[in-house]
């Protein structure tokens, strides 16, 4: 008799999502889906706003990132503008936009990540949350939460607020940065440094842990994409869109943005609102990438700043089937929180970050925009077309998460064969199979809070409907 | 002649050509306006002014009424205050006013008095109807998803620039403001693209193409020496 395992919603994860796992008549996973549940619809409904807007209608896709969404809107739109932005305005954006990539990392490893992690995948589940990680690990806790605002608090001090400020506009941002403001920002930075490296040595000495999720996890040869600087460095604002393939091999080394669409499919599946992008070339589903930490680690040669070049090498150092593990964005995660506090000081020291001339003033000069930036969970494009008036006509988004769907729901069938065997259904087992969607941080929506347990609801489905078995906590 | 009469208890004196609302504003008593504006014409469109008088069983617009000789004005009491923030609710349901994405975010009229008054949800349902931007012309939009049909626009353009390009068409709910007879304003003759509509307008229904999301502050200081000219002249 086949059944179905249904995780119905994904706990600890950012957005409403679940996952269907088909079982055979032996009682084995044959099929796995990963569903999101949500729609949201931006993409229709900025249609005829003045595409100033945009940037902050975007924001509000996302309570979490919506500084990546700011960045990218606000890119495509300094397309549509056709000017060079100040210097200093592109170091600002910069900075605001590291200084997201660590409170979201931040939010992924600690709040969410750190109890499968520190307490275990087989820990009781009603302590497997932030607080019972708050006990075991008091310290680990409080540096995720003065990482957490690190990130934005240094978003605040910058852009004047926290979440969806307005700061960063077509052009470039409204206002400079202060003299004052900057020496906030730098007093800290060394603390922020020291609770990334502590977690790394914490992280790093408890990886033997973890063999078997590090074999299990979404571990299996994609491509890569990513961001990199001219010098095949770290870059999360600009720089060339390379797609590298499973062997370390480039093979498009700078996507035309104008023509992503030529190397970029987006398929879509009915069981899912979350689109299927895949590399065109391979076709689909068989053109399967990665985005986000790890695919930015290993495409990229170094990252440019000292600890991040020194915990890189290490990283680089692991095996070429460790490094394909989707485990190991948890480990990529940790780099990049390091990369992005040190990169924020070396931005700091600019000679020009105070430069009072930060917004170049154009009319649009171009009908179509693309911008490209790095998110948290990976590469964020936004396509925008604009009439003669400047009204938006045409917007299409490639979400980070978006990048990963195939990946995500590879990763969950992998884990799920691994782990559920004979129709039994084991409580670590199940955490697992969210794990490995944790692992790739999905920002499914804009934010949700997770303290302690979501309900976990888990029903084994006979084929004529009836429900057989069911399973329930929270 | 002056007469004398009272607001909120208070005695005060008014001259002839003193509104209600002039004489409580030059006594420093705050009653809501909208659609009112030092330097133009009144209107009594919004009715968010309304004050009650003793022995009138209905209220009346401060903007529009001239005070009768012992009347006694209330501008603050219970009923007002449901009223004020009711007319609030019907201008945030009938129109598509998102402020988080709003030009004006942070220096709007309407926004203010919502705060002011107190109107911190809404008990009406929203009619979302589609409305237009027309952002033909070169350095200006108009947003109807954001016209509180206040009309400063058309006033300020004939009564002070004397264009006359705007002006108010339909009935009820398809009331809305219109550019040289219903053309496309990028394609009007007349306007001469002086910027005093956008200066008046009290929401971001009017705004200036170049600015972003809460970066438009709008400017009416013209409008007192325009005041102050026409004292001299009379």
């Amino acid at each position: 008799m086949t059944q179905t395992i249904t995780i119905d919603p994904v706990t600890r994860i950012e957005g409403h999502s679940k996952i269907t796992l088909f079982l055979d008549d032996a009682g084995e996973v044959h099929d796995a889906q990963f569903h999101v549940t949500q729609f949201r619809g931006f993409e229709l409904l900025s249609e005829g706003r003045p595409f100033r807007e945009m940037p902050s209608l975007m924001a509000r896709i996302c309570g979490i990132c919506p500084i990546s969404h700011l960045i990218a809107s606000a890119k495509a739109c300094d397309e549509l503008l056709a000017v060079r932005i100040p210097e200093t305005a592109v170091k600002l954006r910069q900075m605001v936009n590291l200084a997201q990539m660590v409170q979201s990392h931040a939010l992924s490893f600690f709040y969410l990540s750190s109890p499968d992690l520190l307490l275990g995948m087989d820990s009781n589940p009603d302590n497997r949350h932030i607080f019972g990680v708050a006990q075991a690990h008091p310290e680990m806790a409080r540096g995720g939460v003065k990482l957490r605002q690190f990130g934005q608090r240094t978003i605040e001090i910058l852009a004047g607020k926290r979440i969806h400020p307005a700061w960063i506009v077509p052009g470039g941002v409204t206002e400079p940065l202060t003299a004052d403001r900057r020496d906030q920002i730098l007093a800290m930075i060394p603390e922020a440094k020291q609770f990334i490296l502590n977690a790394l040595t914490l992280f790093k000495a408890r990886l033997h842990e973890f063999a078997d999720e590090i074999r299990t996890f979404a571990n299996f040869p994609t491509l890569h994409m990513g961001l990199v600087t001219k010098a095949n460095g770290l870059e999360f604002y600009d720089g060339d869109l390379r797609i590298i393939g499973a062997d370390g091999k480039t093979l498009v080394p700078a996507v035309d943005k104008y023509h992503y669409q030529e190397v970029i499919g987006e398929a879509v599946e009915p069981y899912s609102y979350l689109k299927s992008p895949y590399y065109k070339p391979r076709g689909y589903p068989n053109g399967m990438y990665r985005v986000g930490p790890l695919s930015r680690l290993n495409i990229v040669s170094h990252a440019g700043t000292l600890l991040a070049d020194q915990e890189l090498a290490q990283f680089k150092a692991l095996p070429d089937d460790q490094r394909q593990s989707s485990f190991h964005y948890h480990y990529a995660r940790l780099i990049e929180m390091l990369f992005g506090v040190e990169r924020i000081e070396q931005l700091l020291h600019e000679p020009d970050i105070l430069s009072t001339h930060v917004h170049a003033l154009a009319s649009p000069n171009a009908y179509e925009g693309v911008g490209i930036s790095e998110a948290p969970r990976g590469t964020l494009l936004h396509h925008y077309k604009i009439d003669d008036d400047g009204l938006i006509r045409y917007v299409n988004l490639i979400i980070a998460t978006g990048n990963n769907n195939l990946a995500m729901n590879k990763g969950v069938l992998q884990v799920a064969q691994h782990y559920i065997h004979g129709g039994e259904i084991k409580e670590g087992a199940l955490n697992r199979v969210e794990a490995v969607i944790r692992a790739f941080d999905p920002c499914l929506s804009c934010s949700t809070h997770a303290i302690g347990q979501m309900p976990l609801h888990i029903e084994l489905v006979a084929p004529d409907g009836t429900v057989v078995n069911e399973v329930k906590r929270g | 002649m002056a007469k004398t009469f009272k607001i909120d208890g208070m005695d005060v004196s008014a001259a002839d050509d003193q509104t209600i609302l002039q004489v409580a504003r030059e006594r420093g008593i705050f009653i809501p306006t909208l659609c009112f504006l030092e330097g133009l014409s009144f209107v009594g469109a919004c009715r968010l002014c309304i004050v009650e008088i003793e022995g009138n069983p209905t209220p009346v617009a401060a903007c529009a009424t001239y005070p009768q000789e012992g009347m006694e004005v209330y501008t603050n009491t219970e009923r007002l205050q449901g009223y004020r923030r009711l007319i609030l609710e019907m201008l945030f349901a009938e129109g598509n006013h998102v402020c988080a994405v709003c030009v004006v975010n942070g220096h709007c009229e309407l926004q203010w008095l919502a705060e002011k008054l107190g109107m911190t949800y809404n008990t009406l349902d929203y009619l979302n109807r589609p409305k237009q931007v027309d952002a033909s012309h070169y350095r200006f939009a108009v947003d109807h998803n954001r016209c509180v049909l206040c009309t400063r626009c058309v006033r300020v353009c004939d009564e002070i620039e004397g264009a006359h390009i705007w002006d108010v068409m339909g009935r009820g709910i398809d009331c809305k403001v219109i550019t040289e007879l219903n053309q496309p304003w990028g394609e009007s003759v007349n306007c001469t693209s002086c910027g005093k509509c956008i200066n008046v307008c009290p929401t971001g229904a009017l705004f200036k193409k170049s600015k972003a999301v809460a970066e438009m502050e709008k400017d009416t200081h013209f409008l007192r020496y325009f005041s102050t000219i026409r004292a001299g002249g009379d």
